[in-house]
């Protein structure tokens, strides 16, 4: 009772990026307010699921395994979610900031009503005082997101109703391993105590999902390109630059918008978040909604024909100049200078 | 398939993606004020998948339901020049503050109010606050089933509809049951544009707030053609229940706001001769950052 819940998603058995970056969260959440951490997994063929799952520090996973629970649909997932969390009143609930996660979580809220807080980019413990009631709140906690298009940051709180629910986008919290040896307990849920055949309205006919090539996420260097690069041809460019230095491709919004990237190397509000080491931005003018989504990176580059572009405020290095001198130059004198 | 009674919702937002220089204060925090008030982009693809529906099935009937002031009416002026056929503005002080949840109810308890349905047909999510939550919790209110991420309406047949959908990794198409909620991606194919003899015929269109300071030559003009009164329904007429709505029906609390300031940090400004580009790789391959 009162524990924290991860809702964890799965695909072709293995436990999503975002699921795990939650778990580790949730673990460090629980440590804090001494309760347990316990997943919830819902799909179909998950004998083995448990072993990528308890090494996060998982106290209890919670199975449904139906072979009608796989694809997702909204229905019987609601059920399952909102039947669990009324017998065992979690005080926290976690969802990824994902396509099924931004369709289950309001749906599973609103049966629930209780607060929701989407794509959270900090999860903290903290109190608060409610003054006009003369209450304090402890161990509430913290939704922390950008709004308003990444103009202002607000801190969200769920005073009263509970479970406190939260989505997180992939990529936003960092995934750690607590123990490679952790045991914790198995739960098989009876899955038609929780479904009922009406629950399966909706039929999936045909499905078509692409394990994502592209791992900007995870790369240590990325040589990002905005709307200034000017054409896909330009931004072949990049490309040799990425290659030579061992780096991914990104892109911004306007920069896919135009065609230039494809969809899955977007950086920001509406893409992913990144944090590299190094970060190259080049004809980039740094919308913030961009900048939010890089803004961690470790060091940054900028390359602009425009000597004020809002970017180059968070550069480390600015350069001004056209990306199709600056890029020879900067492979020719990496050649020469490495060893 | 005979017609279909389509429920598109949308929603007046302040324009954040194109946050111009005079948009930020010089203490570096938002000028809302310099914000214009535009059509939600992806509410624009779900009306113009509602508009699609309508060429494919006559009969069918699009009503605009809004939630906002009275400038808000604006929406519903813009929907009818595209081809909805009428709206509704949702409007009471009562609904100030209200979050997600809270909206959806509301706006769920103004569906029932405006009749029966067979699809409401919203846009993802707002760009001022990005949450795509309104649509699947207007589906739990109504207790019907939803569809998310929908990019294309491929068809409606014997009360079954056909929803092609564009997820993060992938595509799928589903079928349900009607009446159901669809809310629609920015992927989907962009509204059409404006009819200009709708145009001509709505362009006077107004609700009962908008006309409160006009003559008594346009209140005439009303009387006569009542296709240009937008309705007006408030927190009495959805009967829907006051401790629900607003601040009171909202889990959610907003504890503190903060503006996003840029940091300027020290940076090495650069020019693009090969001097200054050599100096740059040699400093990063030296401190590890490369290589």
């Amino acid at each position: 009772m009162n524990n924290i819940y991860v809702y964890c998603e799965v695909e072709n058995g293995v436990v999503a990026d975002v699921s795990l970056e939650l778990l580790t969260k949730g673990r460090k959440l629980a440590n804090q307010l001494k309760c347990k951490l316990e997943a919830l997994v819902i799909g179909s063929n998950l004998a083995s699921i448990e072993s990528q799952i308890f090494p996060y520090g998982v106290d209890r996973i919670n199975v449904a395994d139906d072979e009608r629970l796989f694809p997702y649909t909204t229905h019987p997932h609601t059920a399952i979610t909102v039947k669990l969390f009324q017998e065992e009143k979690p005080q926290i609930a976690l969802m990824g900031a994902t396509s099924i996660g931004r369709d289950l979580g309001p749906r599973v809220s609103s049966a629930l009503h209780s607060g929701l807080t989407a794509d959270c980019t900090s999860l903290e413990i903290g109190s608060h005082e409610d003054k006009k009631e003369g209450k304090v709140y402890e161990n509430l906690l913290y939704q922390i997101r950008p709004a308003f298009g990444g103009n202002i940051v607000a801190t969200i709180i769920n005073p009263d109703c509970r479970p406190q629910m939260a989505t997180v986008r992939e990529g936003v919290m960092k995934k750690e391993i607590q123990s490679a040896t952790f045991k914790g307990e198995l739960r098989n849920l009876e899955v038609k105590k929780y479904v009922h055949d009406a629950d399966f309205m909706i039929k999936v006919i045909e499905r078509h999902m692409e394990a994502s090539k592209v791992n900007i996420k995870n790369s240590s260097i990325i040589v990002a390109g905005g709307y200034g690069v000017g054409s896909r041809e330009n931004f072949d460019k990049l490309h040799e630059l990425a290659e030579v230095l061992g780096a991914e491709v990104g892109a911004s919004r306007a920069a896919v918008d135009a065609g230039y990237a494809d969809h899955n190397r977007q950086i920001g509000q509406t893409g992913v978040t990144v944090r590299p080491k190094l970060y190259i931005a080049c004809g980039i003018s740094g919308q913030i909604q961009h900048t939010a989504g890089m803004q961690e990176s470790a060091m940054v580059i900028s390359i602009n024909t425009d000597a004020n572009a809002p970017i180059n405020k968070i550069a480390d290095y600015v350069i001004t100049g056209d990306i199709s001198e600056i890029i020879p130059r900067m492979i020719k004198y990496y050649k020469k200078n490495s060893k | 398939m005979n017609g279909l009674r389509i429920i598109v919702l949308a929603k007046q937002v302040p324009d954040t993606r194109n946050v111009g220089k005079d948009a930020m204060k010089a203490d570096g925090t938002v000028n809302r004020a310099a914000l214009a008030a535009i059509y939600n982009p992806e509410d624009l693809n779900a009306l113009e998948q509602a508009l699609r529906l309508k060429d494919k099935y006559p009969g069918t009937t699009i009503t605009i339901l809004t939630m906002g002031p009275g400038r808000a009416a604006e929406i519903i002026r813009e929907s009818i020049y595209r081809g909805a056929d009428r709206g509704f503005l949702l409007t009471d002080r009562a609904f100030a503050g209200s979050d997600t949840l809270a909206t959806s109810y509301a706006l769920a308890s103004a569906i029932k109010t405006i009749g029966e349905f067979d699809l409401v047909v919203c846009g993802r999510q707002a760009i001022d606050g990005d949450t795509a939550q309104v649509g699947p919790q207007v589906a739990e209110k109504l207790n019907i089933p939803q569809i998310t991420y929908a990019e294309d309406v491929i068809s409606v047949v014997k009360n079954k509809i056909k929803v092609k959908r564009r997820l993060e990794r992938g595509v799928e198409l589903v079928e349900g049951p009607l009446p159901l909620v669809i809310t629609v991606n920015g992927t989907a194919p962009e509204c059409r544009p404006r009819n200009a003899k709708r145009v001509m015929k709505y362009k006077h269109a107004s609700s009962v707030s908008e006309r409160q300071n006009s003559s008594e030559d346009y209140i005439a003009l009303y009387n006569e053609r009542p296709y240009l009164n937008i309705p007006e329904l408030n927190l009495k007429d959805t009967k829907a229940v006051e401790a629900e709505v607003g601040l009171s029906g909202s889990p959610t609390k907003v504890k503190k706001i903060e503006n996003v300031v840029f940091q300027a940090k020290e940076s090495k400004v650069l020019s693009a001769n090969d001097e200054d580009i050599e100096s740059m790789m040699v400093e990063l391959i030296s401190n590890h950052t490369l290589g």
